[in-house]
């Protein structure tokens, strides 16, 4: 993933500074979104009436005193596409703000996934799904004769590996829950 | 006023459809367009007794939403209409999306099937929220009656604050007859809606830094700065003044700085004045004012006014490097950020920019003369037609409406504004029929006033049923066609895009329009000899009622000048059309 350079200072926030950058990036971004009927909807149709990406997008609602929900969405565009899914997004009236939690030094992603194995009793492969588990730090759901289901967490990249290791051992299915985010320290 | 005096003493429960009539009574409403349907008759109801609110019945609901738009873009308040389910609402999508593009306020009630019945297909339902939300700025399905009056409220704080632009509320029927509690417009927010109005300093000293060392400056100038008030129209022509800076504006911008100003150099675009074009492409700093970067006005992008540093104003943060990068990008409402200009063009002395070279080479510009045409004798050119209208027209308190096509950019063209809100056209959606119920619109807000649609005879038969609304309310509008017998804009674009093979662009079986405007109830003209218009266009004007105007103009005038698709600001053609103009990429834009 690029670094990207956006400031952090209300003023500058307008100013875009990169005129270089055409690359494709990959972003996470939260929205912080009044929990009212049809929010997810004004987001996703958001994204498909313009043509934006959707990697993942999980929500649920977070402050039930509130009514607030948070929607996590990973993305991809170049900056300015970036720019422009950030713009629309707090354009959007119960949207209370939007965060990029990939430039953003105090973000923090996770993603939970659960993933199906066919292992049968006694064989080799049986044996590394299991070291492999380990060293993943996945726990194991449910076992079978034929079978194992692991739960992961951790960062999308890490649950890819996990998965690619565990393809040539006989991967079954996959359910991931997509990118949760949250941000480290005391809310501004 | 005793209406709320009378309420302020009784008890502030009441129906929803009462609810509703106060809050728009509250909000300052005074008039409203729209059509019943069973599923707003309680509001009817609460209508049926409140006389003050004065209620215009079209005759599509489309019609409805339109005039809306015209009262709003003409008065700067919201634009209020009312329409029934199912197809009330779906009539309504289009003026709402109309509205979005254009960044017009108005409030548009729906009713809806009762809440038990939602999700059913009931009859006459429609999922009003879901086809709306789209197209609307923001929109309510109301679940509970005592939520109506803060929902009524809140759409009017958020289609007249920001950016402006469409609110929906749907109202289930169960809900205006249910009982609830009334509150008032004091005090209205909303949780999570705050769009910032004020520029912030830095933006404004960059900008200022900027336009202090242009050598060759331009003001463009857009729809933002007729939204902001007319305040923001003042604070520009004084800015303009004291800067000498030379000033283009968008289809919607005009009227913001007056066309017989100085440094006015005419409308900028596909369509606009040779001299603003080659203004905007060779301008070393751009100061754009409440305008967005429209592909009508662009061109081809990596094309576009390459080597200036680019300002831009506007209050929607998604505008700024929507499609064009920009150097200083201020956030803040048009006639706020002018005012910030011109207080630090004011406050700093500093050595006046030398503009002698820039003026030299814009008067080089004006003297090819872009919007010159080749006059006649025996037939009437549209543009005569329209600048006559202006000539006999423009000391009058004349409002201009349009359709959409050649005839809306020969009246963007030909006829001059001088105030802002004097101008109703459908820029960003480009619909054509909205300019007959517009005028109306217009008309309803402006009881003594001279307003004219500027149509085509293809577009005004898309709206031609209202001209029965302006009958039953006194509305003394008049239609001025430039009847080409073409859908002029479809043939134009046939004949330079599509080796002239006009396919299903030519209007067949055109009604007698003198004999449908005496059907209606109107007043009919015809007119095609030149020698006649000017006789025929004062009986226009001095017929007290609607008027249907048939002006027949010349059968294959091009609209020009033009920048070809996919073309560049200095590569405006003047004149006829070879064909060789577009090239494949640019013959896939639209």
């Amino acid at each position: 993933m690029t670094q990207a350079n956006t400031p952090s200072s209300p003023q500058s926030a307008y100013f875009i500074d990169d005129h270089s950058e055409d690359a494709i990036v990959r972003r996470t971004l939260a929205a912080i979104v009044d929990n009212e009927p049809g929010v997810l909807a004004r987001v996703v149709g958001l994204f498909s009436a313009r043509g934006y990406n959707i990697e993942s997008l999980t929500v649920a609602e977070v402050d039930n005193k509130a009514h607030q929900s948070r929607i996590t969405i990973v993305t991809s565009g170049t900056v300015q596409i970036i720019a422009q899914i950030k713009a629309q997004l707090e354009r959007l009236v119960p949207v209370a703000r939007v965060v990029d939690i990939t430039t953003s030094p105090a973000g923090l992603e996770r993603e939970l996934a659960l993933i199906k194995v066919s292992a049968a009793t006694g064989s080799d492969e049986r044996v590394e799904a299991m070291r492999l588990s380990e060293i993943f730090r996945a726990r194991v759901l449910d076992v079978t004769l034929e079978s194992f289901i692991f739960e992961v967490t951790g960062g999308s990249s890490k649950i890819d590996q996990f998965i690619e290791l565990m393809e040539p051992l006989g991967l079954i299915q996959v359910s991931r829950t997509g990118v949760l985010s949250i941000q480290r320290g005391l809310p501004e | 006023m005793d209406t709320q005096e009378k309420i302020a003493d009784t008890d502030l429960t009441m129906t929803g459809a009462e609810i509703v009539v106060r809050a728009l009574c509250d909000q300052g409403v005074d008039t409203l367009f729209g059509y019943p349907g069973g599923a707003v008759l309680p509001i009817y109801d609460a209508l049926f007794t409140t006389p003050e609110l004065h209620h215009i019945l079209v005759r599509h609901e489309q019609g409805a939403g339109h005039a809306a738009e015209g009262y709003a873009r003409s008065t700067g308040q919201p634009g209020v209409a009312l329409v029934t389910s199912g197809p009330g609402a779906t009539n309504m999508v289009t003026p709402i999306a109309d509205a979005m593009m254009d960044s017009i306020p108005m409030v548009v009630i729906t009713g809806q099937v009762p809440s038990h019945l939602i999700g059913t297909d009931a009859f006459q339902e429609c999922d009003t929220v879901g086809i709306t939300r789209c197209c609307a700025k923001h929109n309510y399905l109301v679940r509970d009656v005592n939520d109506l009056a803060r929902i009524m409220h809140e759409a009017f704080l958020i289609a007249t604050t920001g950016r402006p632009g469409p609110v929906v509320i749907d109202i289930p029927k169960d809900i205006q007859f249910s009982k609830g509690i009334y509150k008032g417009p004091e005090g209205t927010q909303h949780k999570t809606y705050h769009p910032a109005s004020e520029p912030h300093e830095a933006g404004i000293e960059a900008a200022l830094e900027l336009m202090r060392n242009a050598r060759r400056p331009i003001f463009y100038t857009g729809g933002g700065i007729i939204n902001s008030g007319t305040e923001a129209s003042a604070a520009l022509r004084a800015l303009v003044s004291e800067t000498n800076f030379p000033i283009t504006s968008t289809l919607m911008g005009l009227g913001c700085y007056p066309a017989s100003g100085s440094n006015w150099l005419g409308m900028v675009g596909m369509h606009g004045a040779y001299e603003a074009n080659h203004a905007m492409h060779d301008c070393d700093v751009m100061i754009c004012l409440g305008a967005r970067f429209d592909d009508r006005v662009t061109g081809r992008l990596d094309a576009f006014s390459p080597n200036s540093k680019k300002i831009h104003v506007d209050i929607d943060p998604s505008s700024i490097n929507k499609t064009v990068r920009v150097d200083v990008p201020i956030i803040a409402d048009a006639g706020k950020a002018i005012n910030a200009l011109l207080d630090g063009w004011r406050r700093e002395q500093h050595p006046r920019n030398d503009l002698s070279e820039w003026w030299t080479q814009i008067n080089e510009w004006r003297d090819r003369k872009g919007f010159s045409y080749e006059k006649q004798e025996e037939q009437i050119k549209p543009q005569y037609a329209i600048e006559r209208l202006y000539e006999l027209t423009k000391n009058r308190d004349t409002y201009i409406t349009t359709e959409v096509g050649q005839h809306q950019m020969w009246a963007a063209q030909h006829y001059h504004f001088e105030e802002p809100n004097r101008w109703m056209t459908s820029g960003g959606l480009g619909t054509m029929g909205y300019g007959l119920p517009a005028a109306l619109g217009v008309q309803a807000a402006h009881k003594d006033a001279l307003v004219i649609d500027i149509a085509g005879e293809a577009s005004i038969q898309m709206c031609m049923q209202e001209l029965s609304t302006a009958v039953q309310f006194n509305l003394p509008i008049k239609i001025f066609i430039l009847n080409n017998e073409w859908m002029g804009m479809v043939r134009q674009w046939q004949q330079l895009l599509h080796g002239e093979r006009y396919s299903h662009s030519y209007s067949d079986s055109l009604p007698d329009f003198v004999a449908l405007a005496k059907a209606y109830g109107g007043h009919g003209i015809q007119c095609r000899n030149p020698a006649d218009l000017d006789a025929a266009i004062e009986e226009m004007i001095a017929y007290d009622g609607p008027v249907l105007f048939d002006c027949l103009v010349t059968k294959d005038e091009n609209c020009f000048p033009m920048i070809p698709s996919g073309a560049a600001h200095n590569e405006m053609i003047l004149g006829e059309i070879t064909g060789d103009e577009i090239d494949e990429s640019g013959k896939v834009l639209v």
